[in-house]
């Protein structure tokens, strides 16, 4: 492999160790500015709440719902940051949580069902790629289509009507939605699992990579290689996953399946990734930033509850975090590009 | 008729497009460590030339020759596993992304279920800017953006990246389109670099000075066909210029017009 050289010493290991350590200080603050703006941010507004209603945010109880609500959106937020930083966007993964649900329900049987909503989920959000890279519809617009499709049928389907979901009252249930020792919801363990897969996928193998570059330069990713089709697809594959899952999740945690489901899952889920960071120019993002953003974005509404506010200002301030977010990455993008 | 010491030898190969003649029974040799410079006007035909070298195209007749063997049926890949790597004019970079992943762009060092090896692909992104893209400023390291370097050091990126995954033959498509003078001389310096490695390129520039200081051999092309070949020893810039000239208005160097 090696066409240059073999093994050695560079430059940069020549460079005294105090030197060098500055030096990635100075990039790694340029390189993760948003994420640091994000985490203040989440710090400064938990402040706020502690401060305003100081009953309910030095309690356990908040948490405790926080980890079972936050988690729903989460874990669709986590897949949809690779989707964004491939430079796409999907808009559709609310009704593919009504259709993971509902094959769910509709097997009436709890492993069986889990493994099938999976499957439509991720059929689903295979589907939605191959709509967008294989006839080169815009994201945007074909992912608003399925968005209104799946919704649809899953009212045709159902007829309008939920189930409930007494069938799955063991082992699937206590593994989705139980609570470990009693307090911590299954969900939390469940985002921040499936959150180090996704962090390791992004950046320690060969897809992540690529992901980003495929963000970054499609073209050049082609030129140089990168079969960019298969990973455009397959990352619209992982958000319909996620979203059958989050599906299934929600169905479990309320105990009765709604064919509606997900319906109010989009502004909070998209509202976290750019929260998070990642750019919605595509080739930059964090899977952390998304977990900060995620729990940010779900704080919001218990937050303003608990302080005092009326909760009619929840879409207020959604609108307010997400267009402070999006200057944020502009500037700092500016700042990058010089 | 062949020497032994020719990496890529092109003959008779001729391409239409829509009944469109672009190249003519066209001739060329390229020698293991030579830097070929190719010249011509738009539409001369060096891009199809360039792409029936890296397999884009198909030639309709002629034959290609790689190191004395044969080829049939060039693909873009296997042009490429061969050992022919073209620098494109838009340099193929990721402007957002380190310089690593740059350098390793679609071929990342992986260790098993294609986990990166990242401490692999840092050492040698740092052994390549100490030794050919001589890197000065302490700025850049192999997590810099690519993004931020001028555009000298993002040719000598696209370059670097070439030479790094062993090729023998780099062709320069106009590679000092859009560049400031200095940025030139340091993509000149790059294709020395080639050189020196050992290895052949060639070398497409509207530039004639630019050909002229950097190429061992400058070819022609007009209108499909090979118009004149010089040793660059044999020629002054401006007796190339001269040539150029004559062949613009005759098609022929030693045209009869005077």
């Amino acid at each position: 492999m090696t066409g240059v050289g073999q093994e050695g010493t560079g430059v940069a290991e020549a460079l005294p160790a105090q030197a060098r350590r500055s030096l990635r200080e100075l990039i790694s603050v340029r390189r993760y500015g948003l994420q640091a703006g994000t985490v203040a941010m989440a710090l400064a507004l938990w402040i706020l709440f502690v401060v305003g209603a100081s009953g309910t945010w030095l309690h356990f109880d908040i948490y405790t719902a926080l980890m079972s609500t936050v988690p729903l959106t989460g874990i669709i937020a986590l897949s949809l940051t690779l989707v964004v930083i491939a430079r796409e966007i999907d808009l559709s993964f609310g009704s593919v949580m009504a259709v993971g649900a509902w094959v769910f329900i509709a097997t009436g049987e709890p492993v069986l069902g889990l493994l099938a909503g999976l499957g439509a989920g991720l059929g689903v959000g295979l589907l939605n790629g191959i709509i967008v890279v294989r006839f080169g519809i815009p994201s945007l617009v074909a992912t608003i289509g399925t968005w209104f499709f799946w919704a649809g049928i899953v009212l045709y389907g159902t007829g309008g009507n939920g189930a409930g979901t007494e069938f799955a009252s063991g082992f699937v249930r206590n593994l989705l939605t139980g609570r470990i020792g009693g307090y911590v919801p299954a969900e939390f363990p469940w985002m921040i699992g499936i959150g180090i897969v996704l962090w390791v996928l992004l950046n320690r193998h060969r897809f992540g990579a690529h992901v980003y570059l495929v963000g970054d330069n499609e073209q050049s990713a082609r030129m140089m290689g990168v079969r960019t089709a298969r990973v455009r697809i397959a990352v619209f594959a992982l958000v319909g996953l996620s979203a059958a899952l989050a599906g299934i999740m929600s169905t479990l945690e309320s105990n009765y399946f709604w064919p509606t489901v997900g319906s109010g899952a989009m502004l909070p889920t998209v509202a976290a990734v750019f929260l998070g960071g990642t750019s919605i120019f595509g080739g930059r993002g964090t899977i952390l930033g998304t977990v900060v953003g995620a729990f940010v974005i779900g704080a919001i509404e218990p937050g303003i509850v608990s302080v005092g506010w009326t909760g009619l200002l929840t879409q207020v301030i959604y609108g307010a975090v997400i267009v402070v977010a999006l200057v944020m990455q502009a500037l700092v993008m500016r700042r990058v590009q010089h | 008729m062949a020497t032994t010491t020719n990496l890529l030898e092109l003959e008779s190969i001729s391409k239409s497009f829509d009944g469109v003649r672009a190249l003519d029974h066209v001739n060329l040799t390229v020698g293991s460590n030579e830097i070929v410079g190719l010249l011509g006007d738009n539409g001369a035909g060096k891009s199809t030339l360039i792409k029936i070298i890296t397999g884009f195209h198909a030639p309709d007749h002629g034959a290609i020759t790689w190191k004395g063997r044969r080829l049939e049926h060039v693909t873009v890949q296997h042009a490429r596993e061969l050992g022919i790597e073209t620098v494109y004019q838009e340099r193929a970079l990721a402007d957002q992304q380190s310089l690593w992943r740059n350098i390793f762009m679609g071929r990342e060092r992986t260790r098993r279920l294609g986990l990166l090896d990242l401490p692999a692909m840092y050492a040698e992104t740092r052994k390549l800017m100490h030794e050919f893209l001589r890197f000065t400023s302490q700025a850049i390291t192999p997590e810099s953006f690519v993004g931020s370097m001028s555009g000298g050091e993002r040719q000598g990126v696209a370059i670097a990246r070439a030479l790094y995954f062993e090729a023998e033959l780099v062709i320069l498509d106009e590679p000092t389109m859009g560049l400031s003078v200095t940025e030139t001389r340091k993509t000149l310096d790059f294709v020395r670099e080639i050189k020196a490695a050992g290895k052949a390129c060639i070398f497409i520039d509207h530039n004639i000075f630019n050909v002229h200081e950097v190429a061992d051999r400058v070819v022609l092309i007009d209108r499909g066909r090979i118009a004149g070949e010089f040793a660059r020893a044999e020629i002054t810039v401006h007796e190339l210029i001269e040539a150029m000239r004559r062949v613009a208005e005759t098609g022929a160097i030693e045209g009869s017009a005077a």
